[in-house]
């Protein structure tokens, strides 16, 4: 008797209420217009010779058609002393989403310099390379939105240089290009590099020409090359441009260089 | 009154119609920021021989409407730092008091060591990178600005990315479009900040006040304005009054003032 005199929730008709409970939770989900990524432009190159290995980068950053900055650096030295990169020895390029680009670039280093003070000897290329594929990896599901080359001088001093998509699959090759005229450079990397579509004149008729075979270039030679990627990237893509840095790995250590591209 | 103390306090919906659950907020998703509301418009500065000169206005918007005309958006921290914030209010005002209880951790901890403008950028940076990294941002782009470790004249940028660029110009939001190609002018390389005046500089960044003004919707012309040297510390001058206006090209464009044709 008593019992229907208290009205179960749950139950009883909607006219008990002066509202409905059922509605007391937000049943609607809301979609998330906040985008957490940008690009911030830019194109970045890496070649390697016999005994050395180049990393370069424009240093124009964008956000849409603005020039956030004509000097933002996109190429890093990873594992040196201190802030100002003295005594590393291995580079790394990262070139897309910029704030990603820095928090990435800040994270390999740490993981550098822990190595050699815990080993007591420095992180070989081979093994800098793996973990860079593995923290890529780690954020598969919220990826660091960059495009990754890495570069350095592998254990018979021979130059060494790796590429990276977003998540982290990476090989080995002898040059790359990466960023927003990455289709405008590979194609001139790969003729002029690795020498595809050339062929020994006078070798053969048809299909019994001989291809030319790649071999590794002198420093003066690819340095010429880099520049020349980078002044035509600069004519025909807008988010290319204001200047050239490239960093030079040898067995001495990590050379600067800077050349001034068009700023329009 | 019933006997339901759930529904107590609560309209009714045979008086007052069916109320909007989605108000409620009593166990759904958190919600994160997902747009500014009242918003601040651009933040100029530009570094000079042995300092820096920032300003932006003093409005506060509600979407379109002028909503709130004496919001101080340029925040001394110390003698050599300071931010000038674009973007949400209300998460400058969170931002602000984060960086009041970082000064006063400061100087508990480390006496005689004032944290300088380029390591306040840092702590910016990353408190940014974080918020956007947790899909939560903060709706603010800012100019930070002061001296470095060297006593050297310093101006970087932080967004709500958490993207972080330096140049000797600098403009957010509208200004970026309108007044950054003007002060260019002045200085558009690192090596020519060694030329510009302290002078040419404030003159520079007035007159692009005065252009904002013209045609950013979203502006006033009561602003604030700051020079920072290793001097002088931070002058900083709240109400301003934009001087030397000419309305004399309105005249010949359609949509300024009465129309009589």
């Amino acid at each position: 008797m008593a019992s229907s005199l208290i009205a179960d929730p749950t139950s009883s008709s909607h006219n008990l209420y002066s509202f409905s409970p059922s509605d007391q939770t937000a049943s609607d989900i809301r979609q998330h217009s906040f985008y957490p990524y940008t690009d911030n432009g830019g194109s970045t190159l890496g070649i390697t010779g016999n005994d050395f290995a180049i990393l370069a980068g424009d240093t124009r950053s964008t956000s849409g058609y603005s020039i956030n900055s004509r000097y933002a650096p996109k190429v890093y030295r990873i594992g040196g002393e201190d802030e100002t990169g003295e005594g590393a020895h291995i580079v790394l390029s990262l070139v897309g989403y910029a704030a990603d680009g820095t928090a990435l670039q800040e994270r390999l280093n740490t993981v550098v310099k822990m190595y050699k003070y815990q080993h007591g000897k420095r992180m070989t290329v081979k093994a800098c390379a793996q973990r860079l594929a593995t923290i890529l990896y780690s954020k598969r599901f919220f990826p660091y939105y960059v495009q990754a080359i890495l570069a350095g001088l592998d254990e018979d001093g021979r130059g060494a240089l790796y590429s990276y998509d977003p998540v982290g699959s990476y090989e080995r090759e002898q040059c790359r290009a990466a960023g927003a005229a990455a289709s405008l450079i590979m194609p001139f990397l790969d003729n002029q590099v690795n020498f595809k579509n050339q062929y020994m004149p006078g070798s053969g008729e048809g299909h019994d020409l001989h291809a030319k075979q790649a071999e590794p270039l002198p420093r003066q030679e690819v340095e010429r090359l880099v520049k020349d990627a980078f002044t035509s990237a600069t004519e025909r893509h807008i988010e290319v441009g204001d200047g050239l840095q490239m960093l030079i790995v040898t067995a001495k250590g990590v050379e600067e260089t800077f050349y001034p591209l068009k700023r329009d | 009154m019933n006997h339901l103390p759930q529904a107590w306090g609560r309209p009714r919906d045979d008086i007052y119609g069916h109320y909007d659950p989605s108000h409620l907020q009593t166990a759904g998703p958190n919600a994160h920021t997902q747009q500014p509301i009242v918003t601040g418009t651009s933040v100029l500065a530009v570094k000079f021989k042995d300092g820096i000169v920032i300003a932006a206005d003093n409005l506060a918007s509600y979407g379109s409407l002028a909503r709130f005309t004496h919001v101080h958006r340029l925040r001394p921290f110390n003698d050599r730092a300071l931010v000038g914030f674009g973007g949400d209010i209300s998460d400058m005002q969170y931002l602000d008091r984060l960086l009041n209880s970082l000064d006063v951790n400061e100087n508990y901890g480390s006496p005689g060591h004032v944290l300088n403008a380029q390591n306040l950028h840092t702590y910016l940076s990353k408190v940014m990178y974080k918020r956007r990294s947790d899909m939560n941002p903060l709706w603010n782009s800012m100019l930070v600005v002061g001296l470095d470790g060297d006593d050297k004249p310093f101006l970087s940028s932080v967004d709500l990315l958490g993207t972080t660029f330096s140049s000797p110009t600098l403009a957010t939001g509208f200004g970026g479009h309108l007044a950054q190609p003007l002060l260019r002018k002045l200085a558009d390389d690192e090596s020519q900040v060694k030329d510009v005046t302290r002078e040419k500089a404030v003159a520079a960044v007035q007159e692009c006040m005065k252009v904002l003004f013209y045609r950013d919707a979203r502006s006033l012309d009561s602003y604030s304005i700051a020079v920072i040297t290793k001097e002088g510390g931070v002058e900083l001058k709240e109400d301003e009054q934009l001087e030397g206006q000419s309305w004399a090209f309105a005249d010949t464009i359609r949509g300024y003032g009465t129309q009589v044709n």
